[in-house]
């Protein structure tokens, strides 16, 4: 089950993205969607790993839930999005006989799962690929980056929202960033505001501030403030492409600049 | 995929390890030593702490960020307000502990005279601390909350646990398996993505025999200050809670709005119900407060020992 013994799965993935965040509901799952399909928009091939054993969000986020799964040669088939095959998705959400039955494993078994995730699916080519983690800094989170290693991640996107409890958490997580020598991309905070849709009154749902004070403290980039919009959570629900339908809401400036972001810092072409 | 070999002897069998099925999974040389099979002296020894301890309420999420840390904490609030009731609040989110920044407390146990609190957070020297720990290290320290802290005569005993089904709510339940929980409270946000998660852990309830007290829809529509139109940020796309417990025959213990009061109340570490005691998101609480409160009166255990499961 070592990295080693399938080098061919990874090698032809350009740069790999952890999405991290110490609290949950921050909105990982989001960003990592998002900035799939806005580096699918500027013309890249991603693949998804969405290692969240218990809580799988992404194949419906995609519209893919359901799908089956299949194996070649080199191991398991990615599930893709698109008819053009840009997006790639791999999720544990495929592999349950029941959709509403629990992953109840405890972390050895998760640990298994994810080395064989990362190490036994045939992602082909790839520019990019986007790895969803759950919150926390535990099994999950160190199975990932330790057999993720030999491939020398790009780094980690951290999620927070703007409130006190969220930030708390996620310092903890930068904590561990730096614990496992993984490089810290930058700092998002989700959830940013809401504009009442009615009168325009901006309030500050889950409180201000705390994203850019957090990536201050820690000494890594801020890359932006993601506004709260329920079209964006309909988007998801509904597994519609956010980026291409609401190019006017208020949340796609910073997600556009989180992708730019990405781009600019590992273009595709360079080795 | 199951989660265990689908011919699984079971942990304590005499096949343990040694089985056809056990080929291939990951505790086989566990199970093959025969550690598995001992039960573990902790639960009777849990089973007499948690003798003065009246009723004991899980509160569950598949999902994270819907709120169960804000809502352990004002259910917790909310019941201590009568001075003679004692509550105790125990936080076993080893990865995320958030109930500290909640309630205010940096390092103290006791809150109010009859509301003392415990978690992991306490034992971190500084708040960049992270918690970095495997499955078995996190069942050790829920293992040590529940067996050696001194509670004392509670009625309220409130776990706040992480998100998932994973090591924690395995721990959690099992250890306290012969103290007989009440019941657990399941968190929910209106959208499918949290639905999604708390189906599962409806299942995970079912699984383990926790009675389920309800679910309470958190998040539910949100008021704008200024103009009082309401707008749903979190669009319940399935039909939200309402639906998810007719499909699944469990209570709907209430919705409660979001305030962005309750967001500020929790960086400051203080109670929502005080500060805000005219929100809808208030009342919304307090009726869900009383709803738990019948549903562990009608279980009191009046002197004799309910063992659950």
């Amino acid at each position: 089950m070592e990295a080693a013994a399938e080098p061919g799965n990874l090698a032809g993935v350009r740069h790999i993205i952890l999405v991290l965040s110490g609290k949950g509901g921050v909105g990982k799952s989001t960003i990592s969607t998002e900035l799939a399909l806005a580096l699918r928009h500027a013309g890249k091939k991603v693949g998804i790993l969405d290692v969240d054993l218990c809580g799988p969000s992404i194949p419906r986020m995609l519209q893919v839930q359901g799908k089956a799964v299949h194996q070649c040669d080199s191991g398991w088939v990615p599930v893709f999005v698109d008819q053009e095959q840009s997006i790639s998705l791999m999720s544990v959400g495929f592999l349950l006989e029941k959709p509403d039955e629990a992953v109840v494993w405890r972390g050895p078994k998760k640990n298994a799962l994810i080395k064989q995730f990362v190490s036994d699916v045939a992602w082909g080519q790839l520019d990019y690929l986007v790895v969803d983690t759950p919150p926390g800094t535990s099994d999950e989170h160190m199975a990932v980056v330790d057999t993720l290693r030999p491939y020398s991640p790009l780094g980690a996107l951290v999620v927070t929202t703007p409130q006190a409890v969220s930030v708390g958490d996620v310092r903890r997580e930068l904590t561990f960033c730096k614990k496992v020598g993984l490089r810290v991309i930058g700092v998002v905070e989700n959830m940013s505001g809401f504009v009442c849709p009615h009168c325009a009154e901006c309030t500050n749902v889950f409180s201000r501030g705390g994203g850019e004070e957090l990536a201050r403290h820690a000494g890594v980039p801020f890359l932006g403030s993601v506004p709260l919009d329920p079209e964006l959570t309909r988007s998801l629900e509904e597994g519609r492409d956010f980026i291409r339908g609401f190019p006017e809401s208020p949340a796609f400036p910073a997600l556009s600049c989180i992708a730019q972001k990405i781009l600019n810092e590992a273009p595709v072409g360079l080795s | 995929m199951e989660e265990v070999p689908h011919d699984c002897p079971g942990v304590g069998s005499a096949q343990a390890g040694r089985g056809a099925s056990c080929q291939g999974c990951p505790n086989q040389g566990l199970c093959a030593s025969g550690a598995g099979a001992a039960p573990d002296p902790a639960i009777e020894e849990i089973k007499e702490k948690m003798k003065t301890v009246k009723h004991k309420i899980l509160v569950l999420s598949g999902k994270g960020g819907v709120g169960k840390s804000t809502f352990s904490a004002h259910l917790a609030h909310g019941l201590a307000e009568d001075e003679n009731t004692q509550v105790a609040l125990l936080d076993v989110d080893i990865c995320g502990p958030s109930i500290p920044k909640i309630v205010g407390l940096e390092g103290e146990q006791f809150l109010e005279d009859n509301l003392g609190v415990m978690s992991v957070g306490f034992l971190l020297s500084s708040p960049d601390d992270a918690v970095i720990w495997r499955g078995p290290k996190k069942n050790g320290m829920i293992k040590q909350f529940l067996r050696d802290v001194d509670w004392g005569e509670v009625d309220y005993l409130i776990v706040d646990t992480p998100p998932g089904t994973s090591d924690e709510h395995l721990s959690a339940v099992q250890y306290l398996a012969a103290a007989h929980i009440d019941g657990a409270v399941i968190i929910t946000t209106p959208q499918e993505v949290s639905l999604q998660d708390v189906r599962k852990e409806i299942s995970f309830c079912h699984k383990v025999k926790l009675p389920v007290i309800g679910v309470v829809e958190n998040m539910s529509g949100f008021i704008c200050p200024k103009c009082q139109k309401e707008t749903q940020i979190f669009p319940p796309t399935t039909g939200g809670a309402e639906v998810m417990c007719h499909d699944l025959k469990v209570p709907l213990l209430g919705k409660v709005p979001l305030d962005p009061r309750i967001g500020k109340s929790c960086d400051k570490g203080q109670s929502f119900l005080v500060e805000a005691p005219d929100s809808p998101a208030t009342l919304a609480y307090r009726s869900i407060i009383q709803r738990i409160q019948e549903f562990c009166s009608l279980r009191q255990p009046k002197g004799e020992n309910l063992v659950g499961s």
